[in-house]
């Protein structure tokens, strides 16, 4: 039945591509496809980046409202990449390969996530509204701090810390896509080789060590996973506070079922569907008066208010 | 404990104060001021201007965090990030659209109302939430500031108001000069209105049952302090912008130190407020000398991290 489900959201991706790809495509075949197609590529890797690494942030942390961005991990990159341009420079920045920037700023990411999260989630598992809290006071925190270096650095330097702290799905770096495709494609095949413990996981701590699972080094590959698919999707398209819990809920309701095999597909499966429509919607109806970014944004914070009403009166 | 921590205050609020009027791009010493006319000029319009809106700021924005935390019976729940900030930037952003040509007054008046208004949601909101789960508030409030942001952040991209925004959004006192931050007076005098019914206030904050059989009128003080904090807040967002974690931080740590007794405290939050934005005003005049960073960058720095300290340490088990 939930198979079933999976296909018609398949189904729904690929109109969605389609319409993306041919709606209102003039003169060169050639041209039309390569452009559109990059772009198709970008939204389907951050799509995806961003669906997977909420599901896993939700079952290792047991929880349904919470994602790695509501936690403050993408805030957390944007900081590192200021940070790297004011202590290498931005001339020094510009010089190093964009891979082997990319892989710092990882690197980074990885290692701050590995110790603030790592020892908060064991902290203060027991009071889920205080660790929400935490993270969203961490999110200003990293963007105000992110600001404050923004404000220290030349001008110029500036301009080489690209994300800006709007979200964007109009325009990506095509250098960085070379190296965001393989990475996001690595980490989902991770995500999809850890499906059973997943679901174990999911079960909560004491069973899952019950059952025989090294529940702490589990946790410890899922954060990394995380981590790697958090950068992707925020070197590519900025910080995107509530699309995660937005698509991570749409896959609940309509695979009803605790099994990854199911969830993290249907999760990426709407994801696609949800920015690949959006965004041809934007560009094609309202020919970018809207940012999708902050459709997005609004539908998903509603979608986290109503979760968290309705979990009180339970 | 509490006369001393007064006096500190004050003392170090004073010295901040005259510290702030001699921080600034052109270097001037306390005693040209007996000689140099330029320097009197340069006091009179420039930094005597900023240290007053700076002290108003805090002081007010404080005060409004005061009242805010009991209307909402909460002690982590603050204005700017509750949506009345957020509303006010909302109420700004319609009174430029739709009546670009109404005197100022009107358009602070406006988005005074919006303000209002979007506190009287979030209120009715906080009701319906259950009283054993207090971070629920603070949580629902940030929710709630965000989507009506993202609200503002539309509507002004669609009419190309974005840099206004992001103005209302980020205070900031470089463009404080004589004439133009006066209108914080008014802010000044809603401050002083909820010294004045500080008692009541106190009582506000035992619940609607306590204070009607206390002999309050629930419903009219809930208006009033509604009102006082939404021309704070629609004031400092039009004149100045947004200060996150001022109104939270300051109350916060005042109840620590001296209690819950809004008469005797309020002015020593008022004190602090003024203290903590000053410091962090002068910090974003040093860092970067000449240029400046926005106070709001620098105390969303400040004030988060005292915020994950008030919700991590343990409070004191007496006061």
């Amino acid at each position: 039945m939930a198979e079933r489900r999976l296909i018609w959201l398949a189904f729904g991706l690929i109109v969605a591509v389609l319409i993306f790809m041919t709606w209102g495509a003039r003169g060169n075949w050639g041209f039309v496809l390569a452009f559109r197609g990059t772009k198709l590529l970008a939204l389907l890797v951050v799509s995806a980046a961003i669906a997977v690494s909420t599901v896993l942030f939700q079952t290792i942390t047991a929880n349904r409202i919470l994602t790695p961005s509501i936690m403050g991990f993408d805030a957390l990159f944007l900081l590192f990449q200021a940070g790297l341009v004011f202590v290498l420079g931005g001339f020094g920045v510009t010089q190093l390969p964009s891979g082997l920037r990319f892989g710092m700023e990882f690197a980074l990411l990885m290692g701050a996530a590995l110790l603030l999260f790592g020892t908060l989630i064991g902290a203060a598992r027991h009071d889920i509204h205080r660790l929400v809290l935490t993270g969203i006071i961490f999110g200003v925190l990293f963007r105000s701090l992110t600001s404050f270096i923004e404000r220290l650095i030349d001008p110029n330097e500036f301009a080489v810390v690209q994300s800006s702290s709007f979200a964007s799905f109009n325009s990506f770096d095509a250098d960085l896509l070379r190296y965001c495709v393989p990475l996001c494609v690595l980490g989902i095949a991770a995500a999809w080789h850890y499906r059973r413990e997943l679901d174990v996981i999911a079960l909560g701590r004491d069973h899952a060590i019950n059952l025989g699972l090294n529940h702490k080094r589990a946790v410890l590959i899922i954060l990394i996973i995380i981590a790697l698919l958090v950068s992707v999707s925020t070197a590519l398209a900025g910080p995107v506070t509530f699309f995660g819990l937005l698509v991570a809920s749409l896959a609940h309701l309509i695979v009803r079922s605790h099994r990854h095999a199911l969830l993290l597909p249907a999760a990426s499966l709407c994801a696609g569907t949800v920015l690949v429509g959006g965004q041809a919607i934007t560009e094609r109806v309202l020919s970018l008066s809207v940012p999708l970014s902050v459709a997005v944004e609004f539908l998903g914070g509603l979608v986290f208010l109503t979760l968290i009403l309705r979990g009180t009166q339970r | 404990m509490s006369l001393p921590v007064r006096s500190a205050t004050l003392l170090a609020f004073l010295a901040l104060a005259a510290a702030s009027l001699f921080v600034g791009v052109i270097d001037m010493a306390p005693s040209q001021l007996l000689r140099d006319s330029e320097a009197l000029k340069l006091m009179a319009v420039s930094r005597l201007p900023r240290t007053l809106a700076v002290v108003l700021t805090g002081a007010t924005l404080a005060v409004a965090g005061v009242i805010m935390q009991l209307l909402a019976r909460n002690r982590f729940v603050e204005p700017t990030t509750a949506g009345t900030g957020q509303s006010a930037a909302l109420g700004i952003l319609l009174a430029t659209l739709y009546a670009p040509g109404a005197p100022l007054v009107v358009k602070m008046g406006f988005a005074s109302l919006t303000a209002l208004l979007g506190s009287g949601i979030f209120l009715l909101i906080v009701r319906r939430l259950p009283v054993t789960q207090p971070l629920l508030v603070p949580l629902v409030g940030l929710v709630y500031g965000a989507i009506i942001g993202a609200g503002v952040t539309f509507l002004a991209y669609r009419t190309d108001l974005l840099q206004y925004v992001s103005i209302w959004l980020n205070g900031e006192f470089s463009g404080v000069i004589a004439g133009r931050y006066e209108f914080l007076f008014v802010s000044g005098i809603a401050a002083v209105i909820a010294y004045l019914a500080a008692d009541r206030f106190s009582i506000l904050g035992l619940g609607r049952d306590a204070s009607i059989s206390l002999g309050l009128n629930f419903n009219q003080m809930l208006l009033l302090g509604l009102v006082v904090v939404s021309v704070i807040i629609a004031l400092t967002v039009v004149n100045i912008g947004m200060i996150p974690f001022v109104g939270l931080v300051v109350p916060n740590i005042a109840s620590r130190l001296l209690g819950d007794n809004l008469r005797s405290s309020l002015p020593f939050v008022a004190a602090s407020g003024a203290g903590l934005v000053l410091v962090c005003d002068i910090v974003g005049r040093i860092v970067r000398h000449p240029y400046e960073i926005p106070v709001g960058t620098v105390f969303g720095v400040v004030g988060a991290v005292i915020f994950l300290w008030l919700l991590y340490a343990k409070r004191p088990s007496h006061g």
